[in-house]
Order: structure tokens, then C-alpha cells, then sequence
């Protein structure tokens, strides 16, 4: 039984079957990129939880052991210890390139001799292929033929060991990241520098605003959205990074710059223990999409408004 | 394309013979083959067969004999070189899925011996071995070294691959060095520590020992220090023997001299970051694999030229042994293709092309004749001594790394042990710890 119409109330569409027959068209269109994407994500995915609940073995046996893989991992010191080294790589080559990043935008954007040459000279690390990188600073850091402590030895200073020191192995790790990745922040927030307005400024200078305070008070905030978009793309880079680790120190000395993804690589790759490093991947995914969920909501708060 | 199948009545003559030659060893199996029906490269021409190897001058030697291959045999070679550790991973997934898109396989039998054994890869070549049709008479066999065959064997007799290469831990030694400083080379392994002790002038920037302090890459060290007690890592059994009085003497020998005398930065160092301390005059010993002796006699890559002492590894207080790490050639059991196969595997082992090996400096050859070849001795800038102390190390030789499945994790768990030795720990905690670490492991592995 049809209602009563109400007078004022939106009517119900004339032709619901027609929008039903669009909606399954529709269907078609998306369909391609439903079916690669559920091939391609959802599936690996998928596969993925329903291995880490397995002890599976490459040569093709395989059990069922429930949640027994990710219970292991919480006792497993090396897993453990792997996963804050990740946040204490993550956080000093995120923070260090970002700091040196926005200084370097900061310079670049004034007008002085020699700009635009300097400037593609400071950008050219982000051009090189991190494995090759890697094993140009591998033999720098040679502790006895490395041109880094030839080049310290020249000023008196003692040689250090950089990646052949457990002590010293994630700070030297992070100078290759920051080395090669701070050009990346400059550009992204030279690209935010390039489109800030200028009545800001020209209204600060009539009120006798020093350099700083234009610096506190307007650049920064304006810019701050650039630097989070940086901050997300550093963050998530910095904490997947494996190439430099695997070329240069190879997680060592001992187990000194074994990152989540190294111990990945290690027990997937290396022995084979396939539910085991799947749980790895459940719980660095996990790790990952909450960090992402949080820059992203933090950068949203720091987006300009009307 | 010619295709040649064998007759029933073949196969059961060939079953018939397999069956009798399983329970006699290779050798014997080979000197059979050569009363049989005649023998023809030409058999199998018009096949194609994949072949994979592993990235190293070796592989470019066999590469650029197929073109031969082809001419004798008719038979087209594909092959494809992958760096080593990323071809171990494609040989071990390939060969689990039960199809692999390879014939033949370069195996690095130190790594994989068991593992190939227990997942039943390779084919047994003892009936292709006796099958006078299928192997040349100049094949041979008893002309492969027992270190090479021995890794290439499995316990039940099985001939899984044909030995290619084998590599002998020895003590390369700075001669100048050891003159100006009045040393002679050490006779035992006490007498290398001593021996380190006088050579290292800090200084001149020149230490006395140099060896790898890398995880997983430095396992051999210390297993080359263990062999000199006579004894290795696993027992035949297969209880683990790494918390023994032997192992931690082992350990306190490896801590002793990559703490005292060995440049810094030791603990990271794999064999590259040793042989560049080497070839600078930097380190008066280093103990590592004979296949350094090319870079180390180059004058573009090395300050040492003409100065290298090549020395067996001394005695230990109960043996002396060479650690020995050895490749070989095998042909996958679901190949289609196995005559066309064998014929490569023949061709490319046979005492030219092991000389070859030898000849270019890309290591050392599994065959002895090679070794024999007065006009290659004379001609090699290796010197003779370099010969001699292959042919020594071969009488001594003895596996570098345990026959288990998982010797990925045991280098890697040991070698971890070994860096924190370096770092200052005390080699029997940290032997009893990894021990106990890797013993789950171990039974889990053969277990499966």
C-alpha cells in the first residue's frame, strides 16, 4: 500500500528501477579496477593473515598454529629489539632531513649568486640510486682506507668506525639517509615557499616585525602544511628503508642495525620461515598505517583555513 | 627438432642396471659405463635445455663454452647467471614447486647439500653413470678430488651433482712483512697468535691477523679455528657440538685475535673489507678462501704483489684441517630433458674446462689433473706455491659448515655469537646461548 504523500517532503524518484539498471552499468566500469585491485591488495593480503596462522615451509608443508607466530614474536628479543631500532632509525631520518630540509628551503628561496647552480647541486643525492649510494659510503667508511677518516685525520681528529661499531652503526645508517634525502624536503617545501602570499610580510614589515618573528609568525604556519606532507612521505620512506641497510651493514655488526625489515628479509628470505615473517609483515603493516593514520590527522589539523 | 626416446625394453634394461648399481659407489659405477654400447655427443642434437648458475667468473667461463657445447652436441644452452644469494632463493622455490624452469642447477653444496637431499631435487646420475651410451669415456670420474665428490654425494650413495669447484680455507701472509719483522710462518695455531702479536705495529697502521667479523659471513673463521681440535660443528649424528670445551676454544682463539690484532672496525668486516686490508700491506695474515689470489696478484687492485705467502692453515692442538666449501652441477629430477642434460654437465666438467677454471684465475677446480698441468704452474702468476697449497689443503680438507637443512640460521645465529665475542663477551655464554637457540631449529628442520 502506497503512503500518504506528506506535503513538503522530498518525493521518492519517479523511476527507482531505472537508477538500479545505472547502478549495475556502473558496475561494469569499476569492475576492471575492482578485479585488479582485489588480485593485486586484497588477495595478497588475505593470503597473507591466513599464512602468519601457519608454520609454513617452503618446501610445502605447511600447519595450522593459530595465533602461535604472533605469541612467539612477543618473546622474541630480536624481533623486539628490531622493532624500536625501526623507530629510533625512523625517527632520527625523518627529524634530522626535515629540520635540514626546511633551513635549506629557507636559504634557497632568497635571491643571491650562483642560486640556481647550487641548487641543482644540492638536489643531485636525491637523483643517485640508493644502492649505489650505498656502496660509494661503504667504502667511505672503511675505517682504515675510507676517505672519511683520511679526511678527519687532516684536522686531528681520531679515526672512528662508523658502520663497523655497534655503537655507532644507526647514527652513521641515518647520515646516508639524511645526505640523501633532505634534498627532498627542500623541494617540497620550496614548493610551498614559492606560492605564500605577500601581504603578510609587506603588513608585518609596516608593524616592525623583526626576521624571526616573520619566521614564528607567518612563513612557518603557512609553510607547515609542505612540512607535514614531508613529514608523512619521510616517515613511512625512513621506515621501510632496507636497500642502505642491506648494502652497507647487512643489519650488523651482530644484530646492531637489524630494522623490522631487515628481520623480515632475514627469516623470509634467508630461512625460509614463511608463517613467521608473515606475522612480521601483519604487525609492520599495522605499525605503519597507525603512524600514517596519525601524520595524516595531525597534518589535516595544520592545513590553512579559511 | 630430433627427438630421442628410449624403447621400453631400454628403460627396464636400465632400471634392471640402476637397481644393481645403486649400492655401489660413483667410481665403480663409472668404470662400468665404459664396456657399453657406444657413446655419441651427437644423440640428443635439436634439444634446448635451461641451465642455472650462479653469478661469478666461473659461470662466465661455462657461458662462453656453449658455443662448443653446441658445436659437438647439437644441443642449444640457456643459461642465466644470478647473484648468489638471490639464486639460492630461486634454485629453493623452483625446486619446491616441483617444476622448475631449469634442467641443470649450479648448486653451492655447502649450503645446500642437505637440503637438496631431503626434498629429493636432483636426479641420481649413477644409472646415467653406467649407461656406456650416455657417458663419455674421457669422463674420467676418478679424477674429481674426494673433497669435491664428498659434497656432492649423499650419505646413501646417491650421486646428486658433479663436483665444479672447491674452495680451501687457507693463510694468506705478507712475506715482506714477515722478513722485516723476522717471523717465520706459523708451524700451529698458537703460533699464529704469536706470530699476529709481533707483526701488529699500530703505529704504521699494520695489524698482525685480519679476518671476517661480519655476522654469518665470519662462521668459517671460527669453524677453521674448531677443525684444528679435530672436531666440527655437528656430530654425525646430528647433535650440535658448538658448546663443547673444543667450540669455546674455537671462540676464544677467533675473540683473541680480532680483538688483539685485527684492524679496527673488524666486526663488520666480510672477506671485500679483508682483502682490502691485505692488498695494502694493512694486514701481515688473513685467513680466508683460496679464490683471493687473482685480485691479491693484480697490480691495478693490489700493493702486495709478488709478496703473498700462501700457507695451509696450521695445525690445531689436536689436527690440522682446511675448511672446505664446495659447488656442483646438478640435474633437476622432473627435467625432461635429463640425456641432453648429463651431456652439458659432462662437457662443461671435463678436464679442459676444469683447467680453464684454473687458468684464469677463477678459483679451483675440483679435478686434480688440472692441478698436474706442469705448463699451468709455470705459466700461472699465482707462483707454485699457490699450487702446493691447494694440493695440501687438499689432503687436509674437511666441510667448513655443517651438512643440516638450516645452514642460513646457523651461520646466522653463530655468527651473531662471534660479533659479540669481538664486542667483548665471553665466548662460552655466547656459544651456550646460541646453542641453545639454534637447537629447536635444528630438530624442527628434519623434523618437517
Amino acid at each position: 500500500m502506497a503512503a500518504p504523500a506528506t506535503p513538503g517532503a522530498r518525493q521518492a524518484p519517479a523511476s527507482t528501477p531505472y537508477v538500479y539498471d545505472v547502478t549495475r552499468k556502473y558496475w561494469l566500469f569499476i569492475a576492471p579496477a575492482t578485479i585488479v585491485v582485489g588480485l593485486v591488495i586484497v588477495f595478497p593480503w588475505i593470503f597473507t593473515l591466513w599464512m602468519s596462522a601457519h608454520e609454513w615451509n617452503v618446501t610445502g608443508d605447511h600447519a595450522f598454529v593459530a595465533l602461535a607466530n604472533y605469541k612467539k614474536l612477543l618473546t622474541d628479543q630480536r624481533f623486539l629489539d628490531s622493532m624500536w631500532r625501526t623507530f629510533w632509525f625512523t625517527l632520527l631520518a625523518t627529524l634530522i632531513p626535515i629540520v635540514l630540509g626546511v633551513w635549506a628551503a629557507l636559504v634557497f628561496h632568497r635571491e643571491f649568486p650562483f642560486r640556481g647552480i647550487l641548487r641543482t647541486v644540492f638536489v643531485m643525492p636525491m637523483m643517485a640510486t640508493p644502492v649505489a649510494i650505498a656502496l660509494v659510503w661503504t667504502m667511505m667508511f672503511h675505517p682504515q682506507l675510507g676517505v672519511l677518516n683520511y679526511l678527519l685525520s687532516l684536522v686531528g681528529i681520531a679515526p672512528f668506525a662508523w658502520v663497523y661499531d655497534p655503537n655507532t652503526v644507526i647514527p652513521t645508517l641515518v647520515l646516508v639517509e639524511v645526505w640523501h634525502w633532505t634534498p627532498l624536503v627542500m623541494l617540497i617545501v620550496l614548493g610551498g615557499l614559492a606560492g605564500l602570499p605577500t601581504d603578510p610580510y609587506e603588513a608585518a614589515l609596516i608593524d616592525g616585525a623583526s626576521s624571526w618573528q616573520m619566521f614564528r609568525y607567518i612563513t612557518w604556519p603557512l609553510i607547515l602544511p609542505y612540512v607535514m606532507i614531508a613529514l608523512v612521505i619521510r616517515t613511512i620512506d625512513s621506515l621501510k628503508v632496507f636497500d642502505t641497510i642491506a648494502v652497507i651493514s647487512q643489519g650488523g655488526p651482530g644484530t646492531a642495525s637489524e630494522t623490522l625489515n631487515y628481520f623480515l628479509y632475514l627469516q623470509a628470505f634467508q630461512f625460509y620461515n614463511l608463517g613467521y615473517a608473515s606475522a612480521v609483515v601483519v604487525i609492520f603493516f599495522v605499525i605503519i598505517i597507525a603512524l600514517s593514520l596519525l601524520l595524516l590527522y595531525l597534518r589535516q589539523r595544520t592545513k590553512w583555513t579559511d | 627438432m630430433t627427438q630421442h626416446r628410449m624403447s621400453r625394453r631400454r628403460i627396464l634394461k636400465a632400471g634392471a642396471a640402476a637397481g644393481l648399481l645403486s649400492a655401489l659407489p660413483a667410481p665403480f659405477v663409472a668404470r662400468f659405463a665404459l664396456g657399453q654400447s657406444a657413446f655419441d655427443w651427437k644423440r640428443f642434437k635439436g634439444e634446448k635445455i635451461d641451465v642455472l648458475l650462479v653469478k661469478n667468473p666461473r659461470s662466465d667461463l661455462m657461458q662462453a663454452a656453449e658455443k662448443e657445447f653446441l658445436e659437438l652436441t647439437g644441443i642449444t644452452v640457456s643459461s642465466e647467471q644470478v647473484p648468489e644469494q638471490q639464486q639460492r632463493q630461486k634454485a629453493m622455490i623452483e625446486f619446491s614447486s616441483g617444476k622448475p624452469t631449469f634442467d641443470v642447477a649450479h648448486l653451492s653444496m655447502h649450503v645446500q647439500k642437505r637440503l637438496s637431499e631431503k626434498g629429493n631435487w636432483l636426479e641420481d646420475l649413477r644409472p646415467m653413470l653406467a649407461d656406456g651410451s650416455l657417458t663419455t669415456p674421457d669422463l674420467d670420474f676418478n679424477d674429481f678430488g674426494k673433497a669435491g665428490l664428498n659434497f656432492c654425494t649423499a650419505a646413501d650413495g646417491k650421486q646428486n651433482a658433479i663436483p665444479t669447484f672447491v674452495d680451501y680455507w687457507i693463510l694468506y701472509y705478507n712475506k715482506e712483512l714477515f722478513e722485516q719483522k723476522g717471523v717465520a710462518y706459523p708451524t700451529s695455531m698458537d703460533e699464529v697468535y704469536t706470530a699476529a702479536q709481533k707483526l701488529t705495529d699500530t703505529s704504521k697502521g699494520v695489524y698482525g691477523f685480519v679476518s671476517r667479523g661480519l655476522k654469518n659471513a665470519n662462521v668459517p673463521v671460527w669453524t677453521s679455528w674448531l677443525l684444528g681440535q679435530g672436531v666440527e660443528t655437528v656430530s654425525k649424528d646430528g647433535k650440535l657440538l658448538t658448546d663443547t670445551p673444543e667450540a669455546i676454544w674455537a671462540g676464544e682463539q677467533y675473540k683473541r685475535m680480532n680483538r688483539e690484532f685485527a684492524p679496527p672496525g673488524t666486526v663488520g668486516f666480510n672477506w671485500n673489507e679483508c682483502q682490502t686490508s691485505f692488498a695494502t700491506g694493512r694486514a701481515a695474515m688473513w685467513l680466508d678462501g683460496i679464490g683471493f689470489a687473482t685480485p691479491l696478484e693484480d697490480p691495478s687492485k693490489s700493493k702486495v704483489v709478488g709478496k703473498v705467502g700462501y700457507g695451509v692453515v696450521p695445525k690445531g692442538p689436536k689436527a690440522q684441517h682446511s675448511a672446505i666449501f664446495g659447488d656442483g652441477l646438478g640435474i633437476s629430477r622432473t627435467s625432461t630433458k635429463k640425456g641432453a642434460a648429463w651431456f652439458y654437465v659432462q662437457f662443461i666438467t671435463n678436464k679442459q674446462n676444469q683447467l680453464n677454471i684454473l687458468k684464469n684465475g677463477a678459483g679451483s677446480p675440483a679435478r686434480n689433473s688440472a692441478f698436474a698441468n706442469q705448463e699451468v704452474v709455470r705459466e700461472s702468476k699465482f707462483g707454485k706455491q699457490w699450487f702446493d697449497c691447494v694440493l695440501e689443503s687438499a689432503k687436509v680438507g674437511r666441510p667448513g659448515l655443517p651438512v643440516i637443512i638450516p645452514v642460513t640460521e646457523f651461520r646466522d645465529v653463530f655468527g651473531v655469537a662471534l660479533t659479540n665475542m669481538i664486542s667483548g663477551a665471553d665466548p662460552a655464554a655466547e656459544l651456550k646461548k646460541a646453542t641453545e637457540t639454534f637447537q629447536p631449529v635444528l630438530q624442527k628442520s628434519e623434523q618437517g
